[in-house]
């Protein structure tokens, strides 16, 4: 912006001295914030630093880890996806239903199939008829909720025998001690985060979303590119459901809503930009954990539940104005 | 005629979703015997009141180029407010949920105008906080209005009309005026459709996103207040999800998500498409769950025509 460029040069020295502290801050911004925060809960509580307690933390945040994992990419790629919410209603409910009725190994494999079929469904509209994503998922928010309802018929549904499937291990399971949500949490957002930076593939990913026209003129297949990056968030969306489903062994219908925003509120939090482009899956998993941290913490302080959503939403807005203060040189806009 | 024509003028033309809503209408007058009567189709445009108000405010920070997520969490804390103050005082009551509007309104203007975060971020976490704040005042209770007055409010005439929706029907025309008359709607346009130009050319940018931000607060707590004196109570979740209903609304009556262009005409085509929708399959008795699916088809139909019809503007440049 032109009047940024204008401020740079008005400020005062004093500004500038101050600015420089905001940008070393803000660099490893939300790093600081976050080791500060487990300084500062760890002093309320005993319990906070210790083993068990950071497991669950890991292991509560891992279904909306997971997600995030999948929309970062969509996000990297220059768009969003409302939808995931809605998308993770309708497999949970799906996976679970199916389970009693075609046995587990046949529920998951269908459930699989058609939340890509979803994801494709999204992707074919935004990626080949070039609409705006946050309409079209908007739109598949609403209507994925409806085909859940019109599916289980407002009924909940839940699995008759839970102590003798082996469908229980995605949820409730460990292996070697660690519990297997958090396995694949750790095991997708390593996978991503390598094809996103070591592949050809990511590099593609981060071109269109960072200038689509020039992707376009380099010869890559943009449409294609978009395209897969809603078969990435549905894959992910569908291990979720898998581990929510077998985790609960039940679902209501609208097990999901409102996960989209918890998700974007995680990716910010990590300091992927929403204008594509840019990110990467470590800072969500940042993000999501510090999340995950932020509600334990105030739970154990002995806070109750909906002060973290009020915490939330002052730290997801510091995080956001720090890195584009650092990167404007002023803490505030120049415009009246 | 030249004079309905002077009504439009400006930005204004007829929006396809008319098309549609007059469609929609004839179609349910045939299929149910109840719907064409006076007393539904005043009913229709009380049951769309709550979002279509809220809808005229989220159209004016449409066309800036912003969006407001917050709007379903505003309509809680203020129909909680309006409720659980009314032991203290009716007209407190009242004012304390229009207040907490405007001013929380005013605080997500003056984040977006001072910080320069993104609208989407700022009102994200704006909609997660105030219901927060909403479970703090109300300590996760539901309140139920023990003064008649109020609950009788919301049941009221003007003549044959019902109240509410001569208040939603009057907002209406005032915020048409307001875009298509004033400055303010005039700067409203020229923010959405060059921010930098719009600085040079002089507008005060912060301050006037901070003022259609205050806007759509207003209305959202309005909303609220109208909402609450319906039921006669207030719940902490009241208004989950309505922020999607109204932007669901705002997009089919045509104002652009790039900001720069819409209508406040457009919009309350938007608003009685989802309303007369909902009614006439109710009466049809279909179950509520295929609105959800009917009306998810629609909106992407509706960017699919806005895709052939029109040729791609330069402000959104795809390959």
């Amino acid at each position: 912006m032109a009047s940024a460029e204008q401020s740079k040069s008005s400020l005062p020295k004093g500004k500038l001295s101050k600015a420089g502290v905001m940008s070393f801050l803000s660099a490893q911004g939300i790093l600081i914030f976050f080791l500060l925060g487990m300084f500062v809960f760890s002093l309320f509580s005993e319990q906070f630093l210790s083993q068990s307690n950071i497991m669950t933390v890991v292991r509560q945040a891992s279904i909306i880890g997971i997600i995030a994992v999948g929309v970062t990419v969509v996000i990297i790629g220059g768009n969003l996806d409302l939808s995931v919410g809605s998308m993770l209603s309708f497999s949970t409910v799906l996976v679970v239903d199916l389970h009693d009725k075609i046995g587990p190994t046949n529920a998951i494999l269908m459930m699989f199939a058609l939340t890509l079929m979803i994801g494709a469904v999204n992707g074919i509209l935004i990626g080949f008829l070039r609409l705006n994503s946050l309409i079209v998922t908007l739109a598949m928010l609403s209507a994925i909720q409806g085909f859940v309802l019109i599916y289980s018929g407002g009924q909940n549904v839940d699995i008759a025998d839970q102590e003798g499937t082996w469908f229980a291990f995605f949820g409730r399971g460990y292996l070697g001690g660690i519990a297997v949500p958090i396995l694949l949490f750790g095991l997708l957002a390593i996978l991503v985060q390598v094809v996103m930076s070591y592949t050809g593939y990511g590099r593609r990913i981060f071109a269109v979303g960072g200038n689509p026209m020039a992707a376009v003129y380099s010869g890559i297949r943009k449409n294609w590119c978009v395209f897969s990056t809603y078969l990435i968030s549905a894959f992910c969306v569908a291990c979720a459901a898998l581990v929510l489903g077998s985790r609960v062994m039940g679902s209501q219908n609208n097990v999901g809503q409102g996960y989209e925003l918890l998700v974007l509120a995680g990716i910010i939090l990590g300091g992927t930009s929403l204008l594509g482009g840019a990110g990467s899956i470590w800072k969500t998993v940042v993000g999501v954990l510090i999340l995950g941290f932020i509600q334990n913490g105030l739970l154990l302080m002995g806070y109750p539940y909906y002060i973290q959503w009020i915490v939330t939403w002052v730290i997801i807005i510091l995080a956001v104005w720090l890195d584009l203060a650092n990167k404007r040189k002023s803490l505030f806009t120049t415009h009246s | 005629m030249t004079s309905i024509k002077g009504f439009f003028r400006g930005r204004t033309s007829i929006q396809p979703i008319w098309v549609f809503v007059i469609a929609l209408f004839i179609f349910f007058s045939l299929m149910s015997e109840y719907f064409l009567s006076f007393g539904n189709v005043t009913n229709i445009l009380v049951q769309t009141s709550t979002i279509g108000l809220i809808a005229l405010g989220m159209t004016l920070v449409m066309i800036n180029g912003n969006i407001d997520l917050s709007v379903g969490a505003i309509l809680g804390l203020a129909a909680s407010l309006a409720v659980g103050l009314q032991e203290i005082s009716m007209t407190l009551a009242i004012l304390a949920a229009l207040g907490s509007g405007i001013l929380l309104g005013a605080i997500n203007g003056l984040i977006v105008w001072k910080t320069g975060v993104n609208a989407f971020i700022v009102t994200l976490g704006a909609m997660l906080g105030i219901r927060g704040l909403i479970f703090l005042y109300t300590g996760e209770q539901s309140f139920y209005a023990l003064n008649f007055a109020f609950s009788d409010f919301g049941t009221s005439t003007i003549g044959p009309f019902p109240v509410l929706a001569v208040i939603f029907l009057t907002c209406t025309l005032i915020m048409h005026l307001v875009l298509t008359r004033t400055g303010h709607g005039r700067n409203t346009f020229a923010v959405g459709g060059n921010p930098e130009a719009s600085i040079d050319a002089g507008i005060r940018l912060g301050r006037h996103m901070m003022i259609n931000f205050i806007i759509v607060g207003f209305f959202a707590a309005l909303a609220g207040v109208m909402l609450a004196s319906q039921m006669g109570a207030a719940t902490p979740n009241l208004g989950r999800d309505y922020e999607l209903w109204v932007i669901t609304a705002v997009v089919l009556g045509g104002t652009k998500l790039t900001g720069g262009y819409g209508s406040i005409v457009g919009t309350l085509g938007g608003v009685l498409a989802i309303g007369i929708l909902r009614n006439g399959m109710n009466l049809m008795q279909v179950p509520a769950f295929y609105v959800l699916v009917i009306l998810g088809a629609i909106l992407i139909s509706v960017l699919i025509i806005d895709k052939k019809l029109n040729a791609p503007s330069t402000k959104e440049v795809r390959i």
